[in-house]
């Protein structure tokens, strides 16, 4: 190739470094707004804690050890998405599709483990039309759920681009904003599993 | 199939809503026939809807805040005449449930509809111009922003002829805007518009904060940065984090109105008054996001036409930072009487006294740039001087109502009105500055002058005949939002008020014939240098309007007021020695059709149309699905096409006598 | 074409992703622990879960998404000290306002002096 098109090919790929990191920067501020959404919902939630009227409380609804598996599985998904990117890193696209699997399937795991818990509360009676306090365990942790569910259709709709186009500029980077997205979901985690969860049984 | 949705929900009743439904189609569809007619669908479709360039959206969204400023000026108007005549035993012209509705929607439209685009318009135009970057960061999410802020006007409009908009007030307290006082369509109106343009606003607010921070010329420290870059990062820092509250409280309504939750009821452990405390911690840093882009404007505006550096660009910064950090510390004061003790109250009462001790740095650092500067009396330092001397006053009212056993007698009185609008109108004058001062870079022509004058006149001397006489009502006892009365002493006041708003139309009226002439003469007030004032900062060293891609080389900047830093180096019109290629992103229709499902989301939603919001949704994000597997989103202009561009400026240039 | 990967920020090493995981883990057991366990003082006990869930985020930041104070993470780093202070103000100024409401309500129980 000549040395124009070589330059003009490095100054192209040189603006999509700049892009790919304007982008992540900017993920990474989107993330900062959604800090903000979980604190008001978590403000919401702690002022709404106690207000049970004359329904159950935590103490009678939740199951700590069903609780502990979910937040096991959230944070191995965490970590198999790390291994995901560390073959990424290393340009090993088989690798980077079979840890992106592992943690649909974990993240997919922890979701159907939170439907099951919603649907039983529903079922008894106990759901989020029963008391202030419901409504908002209901909103915190379905607005986290709600997440996960965004986050999966991204890696799925990932997963497809890996096949299609393989490890290019902007698959890596996107693949690096879900990265943030998924840690991110795992920190808010710790927030409700301690609030809701801990504290509510206390 | 339709929802709760059926032809009864068209006000056929209602004549004066029929009518100006009637009128709003007939003109919209004659405009359309006309634009039509002229073979100018496909350019509007090509170079406007669906563009990605800041400045073309920048243009658009300050198309529809001067749109809906006249739509909530149409409010205002029918209000003012409403409550002139409403004196027992007379009723008006308007019944409760119309007036309530007026209210709502004129506080809504203003504040949301009008002021936040035209922000975000003024800033789309000038940021990037002004930090000597090419786009925005994200080009494509700017579409989008801008057609989700549409969408959720075009929801507003629509409720005036598809049953009815809100009764709650732009704030929508529960229980009133809960499901069991207002069933009906009205607030999920105020919510579904809300909440749609809010989300674009969110976004929009990551763009600006990644494009200052990241796409500053070579040389841009942040303290050389103009300051109206400084207070549009603020702002979107504002934004950034006050809109997600609004995105939850909204929300958490319709979670209660919807699927029957218990936040903001009554019964079964909800709690109303964390509703106010949620809304009011994104009302209070909203107003802050609407009044510094305007003092933004203003400091750009008096160092340009002082023909002097700004006064003390560091204490400028250090405020406009100030004011951001502690708009998120006063908001209890726009609930003092809800019931929070001494302790409480003082603190946030204290908090709302500190934050005016910038603003008022602020004005002082003007007012220091003005003296002994060669000042320009033109339309923007009209506006400039119109708002350091309204603001002051609104802003002392506001430090009176800030000590909360004054508030406990003001809280929702006429006095309250009054400051507010002593605050907001004047942002609006410094957003009327803005667009003088910046209409010649984005049209290429100048605005009449004189007409511009003719305008602040009115709209000055308007302003003080309608918001003066609420201060004394304020005092006088008369509440906000009534739609008759039964106390004479207080109409003459009103008279007044009516007389003033007529007096702020034939501002508008002026403003209208300057866009018209100024149109109609553009050949022969062409801008050529692409410099009409003088200015200081980079986006007056590019032609007017700037080709699409602003800077054909980007500007290496040493100083603050990089373009007057330029001038007198004598490198202002240097001519490069070669030009590259250079790399811009596509137009798109994704954003324009964002905007549309995202328009039958809303209405679906507000319908109970389930089948067609969940439709919606999917069109949602397949259409964003379908996007990212799109690779063909950019296109390169090539280095001679650049050349022959930059030729054409300089033969401009020349034939202006500019050179470098 | 294949890009190197060296867009600036750290990546960590299946050594540092296992550290962080392990430390996660072991945090979230004690929390858990301690709450099923029951027979910490309620004060305590909120004291530690509290403390464990901060130490547990302090991790994830820093091991699984790469927080630091270099020069890449910066504003990042900021970006979040901002984020965090806000959300301090807000959160904690909501709590403030909503207990001093609750607590002028006619059907308020003032809160019961601690024996221990």
């Amino acid at each position: 190739m000549s040395a124009e098109v070589l330059s003009a090919v490095h100054q192209h790929a040189g603006e999509h470094e700049h892009s790919g990191s304007n982008k992540l920067f900017g993920f990474w501020i989107y993330l900062m707004s959604d800090c903000l959404l979980f604190a008001a919902i978590f403000a919401t939630y702690a002022v709404l804690s106690r207000n049970y009227a004359g329904g159950p409380d935590g103490k009678e609804l939740f199951h700590l050890p069903y609780v502990l598996g979910e937040t096991m599985l959230l944070l191995t998904s965490s970590l198999s998405y790390g291994f995901s990117m560390l073959a990424m890193h290393r340009g090993d696209r088989r690798q980077v599709l079979v840890w992106l699997a592992v943690t649909f399937l974990l993240g997919l795991g922890f979701f159907g483990m939170e439907i099951r818990e919603f649907g039983e509360l529903i079922g008894a009676g106990h759901g989020p039309q029963r008391s202030g306090f419901l409504s908002a365990f209901f909103t915190l942790v379905g607005t986290h759920g709600a997440h996960i569910v965004f986050g999966l259709i991204w890696m799925a709709v990932m997963m497809v681009q890996l096949a299609a186009y393989g490890l290019t500029a902007v698959t890596r980077t996107r693949l690096m904003c879900l990265s943030l997205f998924w840690h991110f979901l795992d920190i808010v985690w710790i927030g409700v599993f301690t609030i809701v969860f801990l504290m509510g049984v206390m | 199939m339709f929802g709760r949705l059926t032809l009864e929900a068209i006000p056929y009743h209602e004549p004066i809503i029929m009518a100006a439904v009637g009128g709003a189609t007939l003109g919209g569809l004659a405009l359309l026939a006309l634009l039509a007619y002229f073979g100018k669908l496909p350019y509007l479709w090509k170079e406007w809807l669906t563009s990605v360039d800041h400045k073309k959206i920048g243009v658009m969204y300050i198309v529809l805040a001067l749109v809906m400023l006249l739509r909530g000026l149409a409010d205002a108007l029918m209000m003012r005449a409403q409550q002139a005549i409403a004196l027992a035993p007379s009723e008006g012209f308007l019944p409760p449930h119309h007036y309530d509705q007026l209210f709502s929607a004129h506080g809504t439209i203003m504040l949301i509809f009008v002021a936040m685009p035209f922000i975000f318009g003024l800033m789309n135009i000038v940021v990037p111009l002004q930090i000597g970057a090419r786009d925005m960061a994200f080009p494509f999410l700017n579409s989008i922003s801008f057609w989700l802020t549409t969408t959720g006007a075009a929801l507003l409009m629509v409720s005036l002829g598809v049953g009815e908009f809100s009764r709650a007030g732009w704030t929508g307290y529960p229980p009133l805007a809960g499901l069991a006082y207002n069933p009906g369509v009205g607030v999920d109106y105020w919510i579904w518009s809300l909440q749609i343009s809010g989300i674009g606003t969110l976004l929009t607010a990551v763009n600006f904060i990644v494009t200052i921070l990241r796409m500053r010329a070579p040389g841009m420290t942040l303290m050389r940065m103009p300051i109206f870059v400084w207070t549009a990062i603020s702002t979107n820092v504002l934004v950034l984090f006050a809109f997600p509250v609004l995105t939850v409280t909204l929300t958490l309504l319709s979670l209660d109105r919807y699927l029957g939750m218990h936040f903001f009821t009554n019964e079964l452990g909800g709690n109303m008054m964390m509703y106010l405390n949620l809304f009011w911690i994104w009302g209070h840093p909203e107003v802050y996001i609407l009044v510094l882009p305007a003092l933004g404007v203003f400091s750009e505006v008096v160092a340009t036409f002082s023909s002097k550096r700004l006064f003390s660009y560091t204490s400028m910064v250090y405020a406009t930072v100030a004011i951001t950090v502690l708009s998120f510390s006063v908001w209890l004061h726009h609930f003092f009487t809800m019931g929070t003790g001494p302790n409480v109250n003082a603190a946030f009462g204290i908090a709302t006294m500190i934050i005016a001790l910038p603003t008022g740095a602020k004005v002082f650092n003007w007012m220091f740039t003005l003296y002994r500067g060669r000042v320009r009396f033109s339309a923007p330092i009209l506006w400039t001087i119109g708002f350091i001397i309204t603001f002051s006053i609104g802003g002392m009212t506001g430090v009176l109502l800030s000590v909360p056993a004054a508030d406990f007698v003001l809280h929702n009185s006429l006095f309250l009105v009054a400051h507010f609008h002593n605050m907001v109108i004047p942002a609006v004058f410094g957003y009327l500055a803005g667009f003088a001062y910046w209409f010649p870079k984005a049209f290429g022509f100048k605005l009449n002058d004189q007409l511009g004058k003719c305008a602040f006149g009115c709209w000055f001397v308007g302003f003080y005949l309608a918001f003066m006489p609420l201060y004394a009502l304020g005092f006088m006892g008369m509440t906000r939002r009534l739609g008759h009365y039964d106390n004479p002493a207080w109409q003459p006041y009103l008279l007044v008020a009516a007389v003033g708003i007529v007096v702020i139309m034939a501002g508008v009226a002026f403003q209208v014939a300057q866009i018209f002439f100024g149109i109609l003469n553009r050949k022969k007030n062409l801008d050529l240098t692409g410099d009409p004032w003088d200015g200081r900062t980079l986006e007056w060293s590019t032609s007017s309007p700037p080709p699409i891609y602003n800077f054909a080389v980007l500007p290496v900047v040493q100083d603050i007021d990089a373009f007057t830093d330029m001038k007198q180096r004598g490198v202002a019109y240097s001519r490069p020695e070669k030009y590259t290629n250079i790399h811009m992103p596509k137009n798109s229709a994704v954003g324009v059709f964002i905007g549309m499902f995202s328009f039958m989301f809303g209405f679906a939603m507000i319908w109970y149309i389930w089948w067609l919001a969940l439709v919606s949704v999917i069109g949602i994000v397949v259409t964003l699905i379908k996007r990212s597997f799109d690779n063909d989103t950019d296109y390169t202009i090539s280095a001679e096409e650049v050349e022959r561009v930059e030729s054409q400026r300089f033969q401009q240039l020349a034939t202006a006598g500019r050179e470098s | 074409m294949e890009h190197s990967d060296h867009a600036g920020a750290s990546h960590g090493s299946y050594r540092s992703y296992l550290i962080g995981f392990m430390l996660s883990v072991i945090l979230t057991l004690i929390s858990f622990g301690l709450v099923m366990n029951g027979t910490l003082p309620k004060a305590v006990l909120l004291l530690c879960i509290c403390a464990a869930a901060l130490v547990q985020i302090a991790v994830q930041l820093s091991f699984f998404l790469h927080l630091d104070a270099s020069s890449e993470q910066r504003w990042n780093l900021l970006a979040l000290g901002l984020t965090v202070l806000i959300t301090l103000l807000l959160v904690g100024g909501s709590l403030w306002i909503m207990y001093n409401l609750e607590s002028r309500m006619a059907d308020h129980v003032q809160p019961a002096m601690h024996s221990d």
